[in-house]
């Protein structure tokens, strides 16, 4: 049998490796269930790695297309991996990300059709805000009477889906809209659109926004004491007592970031690429985004990668959709397999492996 | 709006149906978190039970093979998380997460070309004579054998865990690996065969949802049923009789709710819709509030990964 020893310190070189080799891995055993759904494997799985980058035919549109669907992950994964690391559980992101979009879409639609230029920051702001309340919910709960913030932030991320039913059919639903569901499309109201910004491409400022959050959440975490005490609470809640943090005010801060960040990314969607609240205006970012905060290890920089990736299979799945015919679900197999693969890696980062018998 | 149009006797038998898969898939995850394993991915077993038990029982044309298939389908899921979290000694948090995505996924997969199908018919079990009393009959004693069997494994699971010497180790490893590991016990060998358990009965609750309950396959039915017996574990205090009453009172919501949607009172349906995930949430408050703290029956080393270094 196999021995283990703990590694005195995590190898930098294999915890890098890990998502890769995961990656990788996920690329052969996708293409053997490729096989078994009678598509060649070898074609659907070029036609999702490769071709949104290669391809002349598709990249023009699916290269900015990545950025597009990246930066919703890249931001919630952001707001997550921050908790996370402090063992402090929002799994409810899809939900904050829903409320954000309500939030923010509701402010801009009371006030159509007047247009004026603070319309727009205001939104977002209170886009922002409607996401760091519903976290807000799980965060008082946890502090106030030690409820468990998973199972609180994933029962309101059903919560916030009737909520988006309640008001894609009643309460922001389209006066024009001749009774179809659905609200008013922002970008056709132009203090609250969500424009591009480099034209003929769709990249909008929550590309940018995306980006600049890396940088933010990279000099928060490694060049600010914040960082050090977040990763105290995670890795000895004890000693972050002692050391004289409130363990309270960080759970509320985790969550303040997780939830801000869900609700940027909602609110920055539905004025931009969606246009509009509707009842499928959720796509399950939210739940992609706890992947993507893995297979980043909980690194801004990683996080940036790793929403490139995940945006890849997401744009190479709606490729293998429409050219191969295969199924939407299959995407969601390939992301689940993702993780087992990488967390299951983390095994040789943590720990040394020894044969028994060979002393 | 009519009230006098919900007969109460049919109200606490469709109760009881509504409740069943939260009783089985609640107990299972009750065995698991008791070896100290927390495992996050009852949505996902409970869809692939669904999704497996619905298929075999359409092509089998019996709603109890199918159940059987549910039952092996949730413990072959099980079985990757408990490689995952025991042999590679992977983070439990995630891995549950993890299993949750990937059943989802998988479900859909497989059920895509069995959606829209009517499930085989489940023959119900009248109790002799029993069942013949008015209103109580109705009530308790005119179900299928699932039901019953749901019923009959609170009892043995209280047994087994208060009464039974084996239980007491399933409880120890729970309480303290390391202690439980001096003492001779295979910490991994008996969580591998708790989480199997769990896997099983996720399984089974998923397959009476697609089979009994609504009857039919749609692409992610459980609609979050993995996480509400995950709350009832907590909420029950890891106690199988008070998970059983919890899934009772929630089940009793979703039905009022759901005849409340039929008989067309005057609230909007995506308010009562609501209604049992608020109501999850109170119930977690409230337990958390009082004065025997809901966490109390919590395993010592729950969500802890063992890892044996002599």
């Amino acid at each position: 049998m196999f021995k283990l020893i703990p590694r005195e310190n995590v190898s930098p070189v294999l915890s890098l490796l890990g998502p890769l080799f995961s990656v990788g891995l996920t690329m052969i055993v996708g293409g053997i269930l490729f096989y078994f759904l009678g598509v060649d494997p070898f074609a659907a799985i070029k036609m999702i790695f490769w071709d949104p980058l290669m391809s002349e035919t598709f990249s023009t549109y699916s290269i900015p297309q990545i950025f597009i669907k990246g930066a919703p992950l890249i931001l919630i994964a952001l707001g997550l991996s921050v908790g996370f690391k402090a063992n402090v559980w929002n799994i409810g992101a899809e939900g904050q990300y829903i409320m954000g979009a309500i939030f923010g879409a509701s402010f801009a639609l009371s006030l159509y059709p007047l247009e004026s230029i603070v319309i727009f920051p205001a939104m977002i702001l209170i886009g922002v805000i409607g996401g760091c309340l519903w976290s807000m919910i799980p965060a008082f709960l946890k502090v106030k009477f030690q409820v468990n913030e998973i199972l609180v932030s994933l029962m309101l991320v059903y919560v916030a889906e009737q909520i988006l039913a309640l008001a894609s059919l009643g309460f922001l639903r389209n006066p024009d809209g001749a009774g179809f569901p659905g609200s008013r499309n922002l970008n056709q109201y132009t203090s609250a659109s969500n424009a591009e910004i480099i034209a003929g491409t769709g990249i909008h400022l929550g590309v940018l926004l995306s980006l600049l959050m890396v940088i933010f959440f990279y000099v928060l975490l490694f060049r600010h004491s914040l960082g050090f005490k977040i990763k105290l609470l995670g890795n000895s809640p004890k000693a972050s007592g002692f050391s004289g943090d409130n363990p309270n005010k960080l759970i509320f801060l985790c969550l303040t970031l997780s939830g801000s960040l869900a609700g940027l990314a909602g609110i920055m969607e539905v004025a931009g690429p969606a246009g509009q609240i509707n009842i499928d205006f959720n796509v399950g970012y939210g739940f992609t985004a706890i992947i993507v905060a893995f297979l980043g290890r909980l690194n801004p920089i990683g996080i940036f990668f790793a929403g490139i990736v995940m945006a890849l299979t997401y744009v190479g799945g709606e490729l293998t959709q429409f050219m191969l015919n295969l199924p939407a679900a299959a995407i969601q197999v390939f992301q689940g397999m993702l993780l087992f693969f990488l967390l299951s890696f983390d095994l040789f980062v943590h720990y040394k492996i020894k044969l028994k018998g060979n002393k | 709006m009519d009230l006098s149009e919900i007969n109460f006797a049919v109200l606490v038998a469709s109760l009881i149906v509504a409740s069943t898969p939260l009783v089985l898939a609640a107990l299972g995850e009750l065995i698991v978190e008791k070896s100290g394993v927390l495992n996050l991915g009852v949505e996902g077993m409970m869809i692939i039970g669904a999704v497996t038990g619905f298929i075999v029982g359409v092509e089998t044309g019996s709603a109890y093979i199918g159940m059987m298939a549910a039952a092996m389908a949730g413990a072959l899921l099980s079985l990757l998380f408990a490689f995952i979290i025991l042999i590679m000694q992977a983070n439990q948090v995630a891995s549950g997460l993890a299993l949750t995505i990937f059943g989802l996924g998988i479900a859909a997969l497989m059920g895509h070309p069995y959606t829209g199908i009517k499930s085989p018919q489940i023959s119900t079990i009248s109790v002799p004579f029993i069942s013949e009393i008015p209103v109580l009959g109705t009530m308790f004693f005119q179900h299928d054998l699932i039901v019953y069997l749901s019923l009959i494994s609170v009892l043995v699971i209280w047994y087994f865990l208060n009464r039974m010497r084996t239980g007491l180790i399933l409880r120890s490893v729970g309480e303290d690996h390391d202690v439980a590991h001096s003492l001779g016990y295979r910490v991994v060998t008996i969580r591998f065969l708790a989480i199997t358990f769990g896997g099983a009965m996720a399984g089974v609750g998923g397959g009476y949802l697609s089979l009994v309950r609504v009857p039919q396959w749609t692409e992610g039915m459980t609609a979050g049923a993995g996480w509400i017996a995950l709350a009832l574990v907590v909420f029950s205090g890891w106690r199988p009789f008070r998970l059983l009453i919890g899934a009772y009172i929630f089940g009793g919501i979703t039905i009022l709710q759901l005849n409340l949607q039929a008989i067309g009172v005057n609230i909007n349906i995506a308010l009562l819709s609501m209604a049992p995930y608020l109501a999850t949430i109170l119930a977690l408050v409230v337990i958390s509030m009082s004065r025997f703290r809901g966490n109390r029956g919590a395993p010592g080393c729950l969500g802890r990964s063992f890892v044996k270094i002599t």
